[in-house]
């Protein structure tokens, strides 16, 4: 019933998740059903590259929550994405076996290769996919944890906050390039051969994928927005808006901060265990910092604080960077950047501020009209 | 022939060198009978040449003796050429000859080109000559040879190098030599080295006395020969054993110290140029709160700048780098206006804005510069003067280039310093950065003072540009490699303070070298950068916070 009166006050939010069913629905059919010499068959490629998208809409979603309703700038979210994308990662490469170039049972070929004798204790239950599925949530949680504890306990805000988020996403990238670390440095974790027992490369597999990707948005979207509409979300945006204020008045505001920021990062963790099966590696430039900004961008484009402006963002640029490095290589990154500065410049609610714009006008005339 | 002879008969007693050297000493001693001689020593000299031509090395070792002893002009030429396996001789007449190698063809120049009957031989391969060869032995004893002739060279650094080869092999007999020798030297590193070659000698031969005074002069010295004689040294008494130790420790301590000196001047000069790159970025991101993500970009273009400017003079490399500094402050300063202009006066006062907006800036300058210039790195030389080190003593040598880059840093911060509060520039930047309104009020104004300021930082972020061309390839990535560090610096240092971003580059820096020999280069900067995070936990606004009414937004 809760979840009902809340989506009721969320169009956009209904229309999205609608598209999204009709998709899910759409995208098996065109690939699987519809004969591949037809006009309207979706190849495996473009499924994959569309689950792919999903799962950097989720990130996005993830994202928005922190600065659109917290108002913490994060310049280090994608590390949380990568945390949760290594821990599938570790499964999927516990998954290979015997069949690895070097044919050892248990170890990983890299470790082979650097001649390690034995599985690191860090690796050890990852060949167990509930164990995985848990540390794909709990890891980029407890970093988050961590993280936020200290940072929101000893009050750093703004650019300060967001200059150490990013020390902390270039820290781990640098501690990731190690061979020591035991997660396959320069190379990551790649050569994945199957998921729970389906082969990764079969269509079934990769549309089951998809359909995981669409249903995680779907939930994490819901979740999301389940969160901003109760007292806890209502408080954040409190806190965004005055921190000072709202701790005078009595919140908490290190715990309100914390519980959003660690469920931020458990969203990104999922997105990024949903996005290493589908692309079929992962490695430490997930990492890097540029990865992080373009993520903030992603938001900013689609619109802060409305969620639905996040996914929209997210898939947009995205599509068109696909687009655009395809066809016009040499413009992409001229479009890019000026699609940054534009959207920075004339649209500060992002596309979605258009839209919302553009009613607001409507309902401006109408009571000009009225008067 | 009758000389050769003698040698032979002495040898078996000395070794000949000591012959060498007593002959050597008395030759310069008493010059009176040098030249009653002559005539003989004449022809020996001519038979010692001769002898070069045969296959014996124990007659070659002998002849060499006696050239160095009669030191002729050609002497020195000639045992370097032996040296270095370019002295021949004709395998008819048995004339000495130079190898010069021209364009795969094969010079002979005669050693002697006061016989007119040789001539200089030009030809494709070596037919007709053959090498003078020579074997370990001898080229070590030529190597003494030439040293103990040098120690007489006017060049002071020609004299500590000969020094410093004799010290790599002490001889006994070398003892008298320098003795003499070290009365007529001035140079006092001559003389300090010549002292530390004595003092190696005597340990091993000197008397009780003597040894202890040796150990107490090696204990000054840094030299790794000295320690290698303190450790070799077998001493007749416990208290002897005892001095040497203490020696041994005391010269382990100097070079320690030396080390750490070493590790904090690399330390200073990668903090000076993290501060440098940074403290562009401390006007534009602490005076005026723009988050600035282009500054790298800024450094780019300054880099490239410096690229261009030396295809512009390329006969003049020693310059092009001082024209280089004002054309990259004045290139980068003005893409940094026109960003102001552009972009950034529509977005004051929303900083995390403005890092979206420049950002997007970067990206259009990196594809811009990738256009221009190709994606593929470019290098910039390093001019002549900036190449070698400043050896301070036998362990402690600081290259010059990280010198540079050192004054360089503190040249353009103190530069700074003097514009922010000396200039009405100046005085405007603070004043608008404290109260904008208020500003306004008195009648500044803000929007020209906004964009010079910007320029300003810019034009640093080019000055950083010039400095690291010199250090690494100017590529369209260059800046990216340092936005993020420059960021870590300013937010060290204390947001909106000049001096704390100069604190802050060079503590980072040193802390930096400091754990890279325990824990690698990459874990090195992990481990600055969860410092860096740890610091801000407990000092939320930097190492020196601003006071007062700024401080609070």
């Amino acid at each position: 019933m809760l979840l009902m009166n809340i989506l009721k006050n969320d169009k956009p939010g209904l229309w999205l998740l609608g598209i999204l069913l009709v998709v899910s629905i759409a995208v098996p059919i065109l690939n699987l059903v519809v004969p591949e010499n037809s006009a309207f068959h979706l190849s495996t490629y473009t499924v994959t590259l569309l689950g792919k998208y999903l799962t950097y809409a989720l990130l996005a979603v993830a994202a928005d929550l922190v600065w659109g309703y917290l108002g913490i700038l994060t310049l280090g979210h994608a590390a949380f994405f990568a945390l949760g994308g290594y821990a599938m990662g570790m499964y999927l490469m516990r998954q290979i076996g015997e069949r690895g170039v070097y044919g050892d049972p248990v170890l990983p070929d890299f470790m082979v290769f650097l001649s390690w004798q034995e599985l690191p204790w860090f690796w050890q239950g990852f060949d167990q996919f509930w164990f995985a599925a848990l540390m794909i949530i709990l890891i980029p949680g407890i970093l988050a944890y961590v993280f936020g504890y200290l940072a929101f306990r000893s009050r750093v805000t703004g650019v300060y906050l967001s200059i150490i988020t990013q020390a902390m996403t270039y820290a781990l990238m640098l501690a990731f390039f190690r061979n020591e670390m035991g997660f396959g440095g320069n190379n990551g974790l790649t050569d994945f051969k199957d998921i729970l027992g389906f082969d990764l490369r079969a269509d079934s597999t990769r549309i089951a994928l998809f359909l995981a990707s669409a249903t995680a948005l779907a939930i994490g979207y819901v979740l999301s927005r389940i969160i901003v509409s109760s007292r806890l979300g209502l408080a954040s945006v409190a806190i965004r808006d005055s921190e000072s204020r709202s701790r005078f008045i009595g919140y908490r505001v290190e715990n309100i901060k914390l519980w959003v920021f660690v469920f931020s990062a458990m969203l990104a963790g999922i997105a990024g265990a949903l996005y290493v099966p589908q692309v079929g590696i992962i490695n430490p430039g997930e990492f890097s910092p540029l990865n992080s900004i373009e993520l903030v961008i992603w938001v900013a484009i689609g619109g802060r604080g409305t969620l639905y402006g996040a996914i929209i963002g997210a898939l947009l640029v995205n599509y068109s960077k696909t687009y655009f490095t395809a066809a016009l290589p040499e413009i992409w990154l001229y479009a890019l950047g000026a699609l940054f500065i534009l959207v920075t410049l004339y649209l500060p609610k992002g596309i979605v501020g258009l839209w919302s714009l553009r009613k607001t006008r409507k309902t401006q005339k109408m009571r000009e009209e009225k008067t | 022939m009758s000389v050769s002879a003698t040698t032979v008969t002495v040898k078996k007693t000395f070794s000949p060198l000591l012959f060498f050297f007593v002959s050597f000493f008395m030759l310069m001693s008493m010059t009176q009978q040098t030249i009653a001689s002559e005539m003989p020593a004449e022809s020996s000299l001519e038979d010692a040449w001769k002898t070069l031509s045969q296959k014996n090395y124990n007659k070659k070792a002998e002849a060499i003796e006696v050239i160095a002893q009669e030191n002729p002009p050609e002497a020195r030429p000639a045992m370097k050429a032996m040296l270095e396996g370019q002295l021949y001789y004709a395998k008819r007449g048995k004339a000495l000859y130079f190898l010069k190698e021209v364009n795969d063809n094969y010079e002979f120049t005669p050693l002697f080109d006061t016989d007119p009957a040789l001539k200089p031989v030009l030809q494709e391969n070596r037919r007709g000559f053959k090498k003078v060869k020579v074997n370990n032995r001898l080229r070590r004893m030529i190597r003494q040879l030439l040293a103990v002739m040098q120690l007489k060279h006017e060049d002071a650094d020609i004299r500590l190098a000969a020094v410093q080869e004799l010290l790599k092999n002490p001889e006994t007999e070398a003892a008298d030599l320098v003795k003499n020798a070290i009365g007529k030297e001035t140079d006092q590193r001559v003389i300090t080295s010549m002292q530390t070659l004595l003092a190696v000698i005597q340990l091993e031969s000197g008397d009780e006395t003597a040894q202890l005074a040796a150990i107490n002069t090696l204990a000054n010295s840094l030299n790794s020969s000295a320690m290698n004689a303190l450790a070799a040294y077998q001493a007749p008494t416990k208290a002897l054993e005892n001095k040497a130790q203490s020696a041994i420790n005391k010269i382990n301590d100097k070079r320690d110290l030396y080390a750490k000196a070493e590790t904090i001047f690399f330390g200073l000069s990668l903090g000076s140029v993290l501060a440098l790159s940074a403290i562009g970025l401390a006007i534009t991101f602490g005076v005026m709160g723009v988050i600035n993500m282009a500054h790298g970009e800024l450094m780019m273009i300054g880099a490239y700048t410096t690229y261009v400017v030396q295809l512009l003079m390329p006969d003049n490399i020693a310059m092009s780098i001082l024209v280089a500094i004002p054309a990259a402050f004045i290139v980068s300063g003005l893409v940094g206006i026109a960003i102001e202009r552009g972009v950034i006066r529509h977005l004051y006062g929303r900083p995390l804005e403005t890092l979206l907006a420049t950002f997007g800036v970067s990206l259009v300058l990196q594809q811009t510069v990738r256009s221009i210039f190709s994606p593929l790195n470019r290098s910039v030389e390093t001019p002549e003067w900036m190449s070698g080190a400043w050896q301070i003593n036998e362990v402690l040598a600081l290259t010059w280039n990280r010198l540079y880059i050192i004054f360089f840093c503190l040249a353009v911060f103190m530069a700074l310093i003097a514009v922010m509060k000396k200039t009405s520039l100046g005085l405007q930047v603070r004043a608008v950065s404290q109260n904008r309104t208020m500003a306004r009020a008195m009648g500044v104004r803000s929007k020209w003072v906004d964009a010079l300021t910007f320029g300003l930082g810019s034009g640093i972020a080019g000055l950083a540009g010039v400095a690291l061309s010199l250090l690494t390839n100017v590529g369209p990535n260059l800046g990216q490699a340092y936005i993020i560090d420059s960021f870590m610096v300013v937010v060290f240092g204390g947001v909106g303070n000049l001096w704390g971003t100069l604190v802050a580059g060079m503590t980072l820096g040193v802390i930096n070298k400091l754990l890279e020999p325990w824990a690698g280069a990459v874990l090195a900067k992990i481990l600055v950068l969860i410092f860096i995070i740890l610091f801000i936990q407990k000092r939320p606004k930097g190492l020196f916070p601003q006071r007062g009414r700024a401080a609070e937004d």
